[in-house]
């Protein structure tokens, strides 16, 4: 094709660090496009875990036996390993959670407890996640405030004129997603905050689709608040981060109760730890920290400056390779674009595009996406998406393109 | 026959592209909404009952090529007869697409579908079942719901 771009590490050695792409589906080499869903978990994050649970499981915080000193300093690291990664100004701004959603959550709940009077706005954009849009529809109704969206554009592109319309001593907090997981679109987070700011407002970054593809800086972005999952990051399920600024997860209260957040229990009255621990409650999960904290080193590895250049050129790549399938519409087309390629067929439905190329083993995601808003927006029930991770390479895309043929075969 | 030959038969996507019996009732006495949240299918079915008989049937929606086919499938094979008669042909369909994949399902059990045997290949996809059973549920709680008597747009307005 057109378009060369150096591949700047090779793409066997990595596709040789994750073991489940060597696995046939249904008889074919996996193809596996559907990574905004969840990435795949390199040996290094594997490893990390099944160390952990075979020579370093305990529970931390408690014990003063060897284990729990072991499990401690690991998970304790693994903290450390993420405030660097995003450049944090202090290991104790960095909140393990379970998931941006369970990130999300816990601002909209603490914040939303702490900030939010009668009258008050939120503003969240008209791409969000329902993990962005839900959380807030109920904190605002508990609290009495207004929940207001950025619109935007045909190509996927927030309104910036309209947002800066809606801003007023009112708004509180602006929450809004870093790249879209349907559109694709990276969104100017940079403008936004200080735009809210200059408001007196503060900000929430839902990060998901960002941490594994661009460089995060939150002390540069001056962000308030930062959320994404691990398991989008090379990492397993059920762990996440939340950042926060110092003097704000102070000020806020804590969200869930329980051991670890505390500082001393009687009947009458709790004292509260300090940060993190205060928005910790409960076992955490360590082991899903560990790896968090390997999958971090993985693209530590490799670069994060490399991956982002590597999958820009991929998305050109597949971009123009798909443009050529005959009635292929591509949803998102934003000039400021990350690896995800929404896309909609003529005369095939997302979810029978996607059985079909499943049988040639190519997964990618079909349907909302978790973003109904964005469907209603752009007028389609569903669509089907490609999107791409570091392991990703061109063949795949025109494995893909051969897979659409297939589609069009049978449905005409 | 491969599994997605199988699943995509020429009646299964005739049905898709011309599904019978798409259109509003403008008299109607059931109907009811089929939504799959998960993945966005959406269909509305609408009934005409004279006593016990399903005299006229009617669905709108979008959806997925199984899930429209067997909604028009649907349609077509229930026009005409009673509600029992309905209730035990979903009864039957239900059988045939639950059948787990490796368990045999009797050629019986389905030439006794007519020509809703056609989605029997959608067992082989587990994913995929709910889409054929859609229509057929929102038929169910149409005809569960409360006899509302004659009704249409028009006489609301």
């Amino acid at each position: 094709m057109t378009i060369e771009n150096e591949i700047p590490y090779s793409q066997e050695k990595i596709r040789n660090d994750f073991p489940i792409l060597s696995l046939k589906i249904h008889g074919k080499s996996l193809v596996y496009l559907d990574n905004a869903a969840t990435t795949q978990k390199p040996n290094a994050v594997l490893n990390a875990q099944d160390i952990y649970y075979r020579e370093q499981n305990s529970n931390i915080h408690r014990g003063v036996h060897y284990l729990s000193e072991v499990a401690t300093f690991e998970y304790e690291k693994a903290r450390g390993k993420v405030k660097n990664f995003i450049n944090a100004a202090d290991s104790k701004e960095i909140i393990f959670t379970a998931g941006t959603t369970a990130s999300i959550n816990l601002v909209a709940h603490s914040f939303g407890k702490t900030f939010l009077t009668a009258g008050d706005e939120v503003i969240i954009s008209a791409m969000e996640h329902h993990s962005n849009i839900v959380p807030w529809q109920m904190i605002c109704e508990e609290q009495g405030a207004i929940l207001r969206v950025i619109p935007m554009n045909d190509d996927g592109e927030l309104l910036l004129d309209e947002f800066k319309k809606m801003l007023s001593s009112k708004t509180k907090l602006v929450s809004v997603v870093y790249i879209s997981n349907s559109l694709g679109t990276i969104n100017p987070v940079k403008k936004i905050i200080d735009l809210a700011h200059h408001a007196g407002a503060k900000v929430l970054i839902d990060g998901a689709q960002a941490v594994a593809h661009i460089a995060v800086n939150v002390r540069e972005l001056d962000c308030d608040f930062f959320a994404f999952s691990g398991h989008k990051i090379f990492s397993p399920t059920g762990i996440g981060i939340l950042y926060g600024k110092t003097d704000l997860l102070d000020q806020m209260k804590p969200y869930q109760g329980g051991g670890d957040m505390i500082r001393s229990v009687t009947f009458e009255k709790t004292t509260f730890n300090d940060l993190p621990y205060k928005f910790e409650a409960g076992t955490p999960n360590i082991a899903g920290g560990i790896g968090l904290g390997a999958a971090v080193d993985y693209v530590n590895t490799i670069g994060i400056d490399a991956i982002t250049e590597y999958e820009h050129s991929l998305l050109l790549y597949g971009t123009e390779v798909l443009q050529q399938v005959n009635g292929l519409r591509i949803i998102g087309t934003a000039k400021e674009k990350a690896g995800v390629i929404s896309f909609v067929l003529e005369n095939a439905h997302p979810h029978d595009i996607g059985t079909i190329l499943d049988r040639e083993g190519i997964a990618i995601r079909t349907g909302h996406h978790c973003t109904q808003p964005v469907m209603q927006r752009f007028g389609i029930p569903a669509t089907a998406r490609a999107s791409i991770s570091i392991y990703n390479n061109r063949e795949e895309f025109d494995m893909l393109v051969r897979g659409l043929e297939k589609v069009k075969e049978i449905f005409g | 026959m491969s599994e997605l030959n199988e699943l995509y038969q020429q009646l299964i996507l005739e049905h898709n592209k011309s599904p019978r019996n798409f259109k509003k009732l403008e008299l109607y006495t059931h109907d009811a909404d089929g939504y799959n949240p998960l993945c966005g299918d959406h269909y509305h079915v609408w009934l005409k009952l004279d006593g016990d008989t399903i005299t006229d049937i009617g669905f709108q929606g979008s959806g997925c090529a199984i899930s429209k086919s067997s909604a028009s499938m649907m349609t077509a094979a229930i026009k005409g007869s009673t509600v029992q008669e309905a209730k035990k042909l979903f009864e039957k369909f239900h059988t045939v697409i639950l059948t787990k994949i490796g368990d045999t399902i009797s050629e019986e059990n389905i030439e006794e579908l007519g020509s809703l045997g056609a989605l029997a290949g959608v067992r082989e996809f587990p994913a995929r079942i709910k889409c054929a059973s859609l229509a057929w549920h929102a038929l169910n709680a149409a005809l569960t719901k409360k006899d509302k008597s004659i009704s249409t747009e028009t006489e609301k307005n």
